[in-house]
């Protein structure tokens, strides 16, 4: 039965996707394809305990995705629906040749993360279409309520099928412009990844960043001069490095500074150097480096100190002024605040932080800097409450147990 | 497929003769790239009658059925295979016209 579960998970995780891109590109209707997914999904985990897991479950999943969209055009017999219909039940699909399921899965990543759709539609369309993320997840990482997520998605579809958004890839030049949509979408899939929401779901979901990781190499090696790309990739690259160091066997996040950075994935350090060097040398000869260029050197940094004494913080933080000046976001300053309690001690660090509660007293992070800081502050009772804050609205497993146990060993 | 493209007039008023010039420019490069389908410019809302037949009597109403610092100056209807071709020529339409635009799909058929 446990077997059954983690076939269907495992399919979901790397088939959703394929499936949902094959089927746009047959009956060229977003709205179809996702339903008929879903069905396919639903119909998995009906009959597979019972009649055993295909040998084949992406070929099972299209097929019978592709039968449900049959009937659902049926269902709604339109006449101009019939071509359609028609198309889907006798053309036979050519062998596709190896790679061009990337191109297809780009193809719905582009039609997803197109212009005419606003930046949060965007984003919402391509978890739920790429991603695969359940409507719940999709609201849960973008703190909004999932009837307005469920409509955002629906309005994004029937701009798409109105206003005849095309599938395919965009112009060659076009692409720079629709790649930065793209990558702003990549990075938040690598994030739902990187620290998994739910009670139900792995603390980390290597799939969602290992998705993200490839479809940025992809767009890496479309355009190899794109120098956010390069960023994107090499700070998904360092994070990734980290990924079995960051949670215990116990299942708790284990923070930077208790690592064994000896586990950490040196090949993929190496590769995300190399990247960010590329880049440093492009900011030496004048070109004014973006947000993930600048976060990739941030990693960069943490991962070229050995242990966490040897840390470069003057020089993480003097990449945070250049971060906030691009983007003064609350949750940069909040980021920027723990380089500067370690060079400025936790006081300094505390009042920067506190300046931020109107815009993120809802946010864990918030409250779990603040809990960290009191701890070092010997402030045991606030530190104890901002905890309880923390852990009362962390969404990742990891993390919560991480938050725990610190606030049980406060004095 | 159709689309609207809707020139937006946010207080800049009539059209300079520099910007006639290069709508004209525009027009005829739809013509010739097989886009055109119409267009035209209109005259100012306030010579606008509005005209409510629902009722049992016939209601005329000098002026624009909405009073907007907004309102729509012209137009043009073009055909496209897609909205990233809609979109492409909207922004040429909108630097010869030198107003805000806005791209709408017909309903189609």
């Amino acid at each position: 039965m446990i077997d059954v579960r983690e076939a269907i998970t495992r399919a979901h995780h790397e088939e959703w996707a394929r499936v949902v891109a094959a089927l746009t590109r047959r009956c060229g209707d977003l709205d179809i394809a996702e339903e008929a997914a879903a069905e396919a999904f639903a119909t998995a985990v009906e009959r597979w305990p019972a009649d055993g897991v295909p040998p084949n479950p992406g070929g099972w999943l299209t097929i019978t995705a592709n039968r449900k969209a049959i009937d659902r055009i049926r269902r709604e017999n339109k006449r101009d629906d019939r071509h359609r219909e028609a198309q889907m039940v006798y053309a036979d699909d050519p062998p596709e040749p190896l790679g061009a399921v990337d191109d297809d899965r780009l193809r719905l990543i582009f039609t997803c993360c197109h212009p005419a759709l606003a930046m949060q539609a965007r984003v919402a369309l391509t978890l739920r279409m790429v991603g695969g993320l359940t409507v719940p997840e999709i609201a849960r990482a973008f703190l909004v309520r999932e009837t307005a997520l469920e409509q955002r998605i629906t309005r994004a579809k029937a701009k798409i099928k109105a206003a005849r958004i095309p599938y395919r890839m965009p112009a060659a030049e076009d692409l720079p412009a629709r790649v930065t949509g793209v990558l702003a979408v990549l990075y938040l899939v690598f994030n739902e990844g990187y620290l998994a929401t739910g009670p139900d779901t792995d603390p980390a979901r290597h799939d969602l960043t290992a998705e993200a990781i490839r479809l940025t190499r992809l767009i890496r090696a479309l355009l190899p001069d794109d120098g956010e790309v390069a960023g994107l990739l090499a700070l998904m690259l360092l994070t990734e490095a980290r990924r079995t160091a960051r949670v215990s066997a116990s299942g708790e996040l284990v923070t930077l500074d208790e690592q064994d950075r000896g586990a950490w994935d040196t090949a993929l350090i190496a590769e995300g150097h190399r990247l960010v060097r590329e880049r440093l040398a492009a900011a030496a000869a004048g070109v004014t480096p973006g947000r993930y260029q600048i976060l990739a050197a941030v990693n960069a940094v943490h991962t070229s100190a050995r242990d966490i004494r040897d840390t470069d913080w003057s020089q993480v933080l003097a990449l945070y002024d250049q971060l906030v000046r691009l983007d003064p976001s609350p949750i940069i300053a909040l980021n920027r605040a723990i380089a500067v309690a370690e060079l400025d001690g936790p006081e300094v660090a505390l009042a920067a932080v506190d300046r931020l509660e109107d815009n993120l007293a809802g946010y864990h992070a918030y409250h779990a800097t603040r809990a960290e800081l009191l701890r070092r502050l010997g402030r045991s009772q606030k530190s104890r409450g901002a905890y309880e804050k923390a852990i009362e609205l962390a969404g990742n497993t990891a993390e919560t147990a991480c938050l725990t146990r610190r606030r049980d060993q406060l004095g | 497929m159709q689309y609207l493209i809707s020139v937006i007039d946010d207080g800049t008023g009539p059209a300079t003769p520099k910007e006639d010039a290069a709508i004209d420019v525009f027009n005829d490069r739809l013509q010739a790239e097989g886009h055109w389908v119409f267009a035209g410019g209109l005259a100012s809302p306030n010579s606008a009658t509005v005209i409510d037949n629902r009722g049992e009597e016939v209601l005329v109403t000098d002026g624009p059925f909405l009073e907007s610092k907004e309102y729509l100056a012209g137009f043009w209807i073009i055909e496209a295979p897609d909205l990233d071709v809609a979109l492409k020529l909207a922004v040429e339409g909108s630097k010869a016209c030198n107003r805000k635009i806005e791209v709408r799909p017909f309903l189609s058929a």
